[in-house]
């Protein structure tokens, strides 16, 4: 190991490694610029996180108390787009950058200018956004920032959309050209630089979770390009793609849509099976089970991710034949996604577990992910969605699958590679503090969700009836309380950053298995010059 | 593959000249998106949409033993500030019946205007049951300032309506588009 901090003195000095600023702008490390994507998507979190407080506190009594309507519109908009492009997909995206070089022996990712530019590109997309946002919340006269829904429906967007639309869109464009530039890389990276010996069959399972998502991105990000596209041209060009004044379809615009949505919740939630994957295995101290069921029944969760867009739309009077089509093939993805959900238990299953932060985190994952699941489940049932549409029940279903799944998994997995990042161990203290009140307040917020769903409370309004003002103020502790804990976490990164903490070994998980547990703790700056041999 | 042979110069002009075309392809299928969508929901009946062009054959028969009700439903769409009514709110007709639907549209502003009507018909499955031989919502219709129009409508079923669809409804929206028609006309003038 000492050879090779020395190996990686040497190319910093001939490198002439550049410091300061200069080191993060100009960066084509994959492990600078996954550190970019990870503390840009923390900042994109807390800054959502914010907007979601915005709506908790209005919501936290019936009537109108801290932001009018319009103002409460414009907060649930950019809170779902922030969380969405913002939090969640560069996350997964900084811990592909980070790891997936390092798990298949390669010395950084294939196209390293590139992976620069689909960095940078993305905090002046979401500065476009926020200065939306910030011009509506402080500007003179009334510009409104986007208040149609991150779903952005036609014709509220269109012809009913006020000016900032038009940088919503081209904010859109750019997180769009991000996200297809981050997917190139790590499928060129995938095919050309695997170590010799690391197989396809070899591949840790976030590799290939994070494979499949790049090719899910690939696939439908240029149909989200084409949707905001023709909005625009809608909206200035005098087309008529969504209005049917002019022989358009504002259904053309949800079928579009959904067409790039759907694909997108796995594109959220595949790389954190990937990560459940990699630590399930390292605390039960058994090597996964099923693995190549697990490659398979990911593949097949993307392909069917294509078929089921329309269980979106189940209320726009579809022919019953269509929302069976629909109804059937979403129940199927239960079949793959429950066949995951058996090899991580039956891994558990008699391993000699113990249970440290990333494991807490992973568990939490997979039992909270299955209740997102089924409640998923039922949202498929065409007749029983007329109820559920549009109701804080798909609220409930979302949050639970993207926070108690996407996010705990992100945790998870930085817990899990922090030594490994940072070169300390995170405080155990503030973690537990940390995975504690985050799980009993996530669930304190979004579980009665559910039931106020049920009862029949719409999403998306700044006022409630009464009935349901005992379970909203609850959710609005709850969601204080979760937003709250989330800084425990930024005191542990930050103290992480700071290299405040005990001295991390190269590899501090006892059942840890994969490359990156031979480079030393902080991985050096260059890593696997020479390929490693895989047995 | 051939391709090793070249220069990277070469291969790199070639992979430009696909990414280009591929490109240029998918802005075209975005454009052909809506003739797309309409040829499927004409075919299947998707979406409730009727056809967009007159019946031209007369129907098969009258199946004297069915009557289905047809109800009729207007909505006016931005800018119409006048009536859109239909004479009938439901008739029950036979399949293979000619019926004759009367609607009225009135402009009371100062100045005229250019209408579209957009028809929908739910449960969409029926739409492509319903023949028109003659309709208002193929053109669009100019309202003179201060004129009351009566627009009839003339429709048959057709005889092969599934025993199930005893009822729907026909909806038509009405869009004022002067300003639309307008600025097609200038672009055209400046051309």
């Amino acid at each position: 190991m000492s050879t090779a901090a020395a190996t990686h003195d040497d190319h910093h000095d001939h490198h002439h490694a550049p410091t300061g600023l200069k080191r993060w702008l100009f960066s084509t490390n994959h492990k600078d610029i996954g550190t970019l994507y990870l503390w840009f998507s923390f900042a994109m979190f807390l800054v959502g996180g914010f907007m979601a407080m915005v709506i908790r506190a209005e919501l936290l009594e019936p009537g109108m108390q801290f932001v009018d309507p319009e103002f409460f519109n414009q907060m649930t908009t950019v809170h779902g787009l922030v969380m969405v492009f913002g939090a969640v997909m560069p996350a997964t995206v900084g811990l592909a950058n980070w790891m997936i070089p390092l798990m298949i022996g390669a010395p950084d990712m294939a196209l390293p200018r590139m992976n620069n530019w689909s960095f940078w590109i993305l905090p002046f997309a979401f500065g476009i956004l926020i200065f939306a946002v910030l011009m509506s919340a402080f500007g003179a006269g009334n510009p409104s920032a986007p208040n149609f829904g991150w779903t952005f429906y036609a014709p509220l967007s269109t012809k009913y959309g006020p000016a900032s639309t038009d940088l919503f869109i081209l904010s859109v464009h750019m997180m769009g050209i991000s996200s297809i530039m981050g997917a190139i890389n790590v499928v060129v990276t995938v095919f050309n630089m695997r170590a010799p010996g690391m197989t396809m069959m070899k591949m840790p399972l976030f590799v290939w979770t994070w494979l499949i998502t790049a090719f899910l991105l690939i696939a439908v990000i240029p149909v989200l390009a084409g949707v905001v596209t023709m909005m625009l041209t809608d909206r200035h060009f005098g087309t008529s793609f969504f209005d049917a004044a002019g022989g358009g379809d504002p259904v053309l615009f949800q079928h579009v849509f959904w067409f790039f949505g759907h694909p997108e919740v796995y594109i959220m939630i595949l790389p954190s099976f990937g990560i459940v994957s990699a630590i399930i295995p390292a605390f039960a101290r058994k090597p996964l089970f099923g693995y190549a069921s697990m490659v398979y029944a990911t593949a097949s969760i993307a392909l069917l991710s294509f078929v089921v867009w329309a269980h979106h739309m189940f209320t726009v009077g579809m022919p019953l034949a269509g929302t069976l089509f629909f109804m059937y093939m979403t129940m199927l993805i239960s079949v793959p996604t429950g066949v995951k959900v058996f090899n991580w238990v039956a891994t558990m299953w008699r391993g000699s577990m113990t249970f440290e932060l990333p494991m807490k985190w992973a568990i939490a994952f997979v039992v909270l992910f299955t209740c997102g699941g089924l409640s998923g489940l039922m949202l498929a049932i065409t007749p029983v969605d007329f109820q559920y549409h549009d109701t804080y029940f798909v609220v409930a279903h979302f949050h639970y699958v993207l926070v108690t799944g996407a996010i705990f998994s992100i945790f998870a997995a930085a817990y899990y590679w922090l030594p490994k990042w940072s070169g300390v161990m995170p405080s155990k203290l503030l973690g537990e503090l940390h995975f504690w009140n985050s799980l009993i307040s996530a669930n304190l917020l979004f579980f009665p969700m559910h039931f106020v769903g049920l009862a029949g409370m719409p999403r998306r309004y700044a006022d409630y009836a009464l009935q349901f003002a005992d379970y909203n103020f609850w959710i609005s502790i709850g969601g204080f309380w979760f937003g709250l804990s989330q800084v425990i976490f930024l005191v542990v990164a930050v103290r992480c950053a700071m290299k405040k903490g005990e001295p991390a070994p190269a590899k501090p998980w006892e059942g840890a298995e994969g490359l990156e547990w031979e480079v030393p703790s902080p991985a050096p700056f260059h890593t696997f010059d020479t390929p490693p041999v895989i047995k | 593959m051939s391709d090793n042979q070249l220069s990277v110069e070469e291969r790199n002009k070639r992979t430009l000249t696909k990414l280009v075309i591929w490109a240029v392809g998918m802005f075209a299928f975005a454009f052909l998106m809506v003739p797309f969508y309409n040829v499927i929901c004409d075919i299947t009946g998707l979406n409730g949409k009727t056809s967009s062009t007159a019946a031209t054959d007369a129907p098969a028969e009258v199946v004297e033993d069915r009557t289905v009700t047809v109800e009729f439903i207007t909505q006016k769409g931005d800018g119409i500030s006048g009536e859109f009514t239909s004479e009938t709110k439901r008739v029950k007709v036979h399949p293979g019946e000619i019926t004759l639907v009367h609607f009225y549209a009135s402009n009371p502003t100062d100045s005229d205007m250019v209408t579209q009507s957009i028809p929908s018909v739910s449960p969409g499955e029926a739409a492509r049951y319903l023949h028109k031989t003659q309709c208002f919502c193929f053109d669009q219709q100019t309202l003179a300032a201060g004129e009351r129009k009566d627009m009839p409508m003339i429709f048959y079923l057709d005889p092969e309506i599934p025993r199930h669809i005893n009822q729907f409804t026909l909806s038509y929206t009405i869009f004022d588009v002067t300003e639309r028609v307008a600025g097609k006309n200038n672009s055209v003038a400046a051309n």
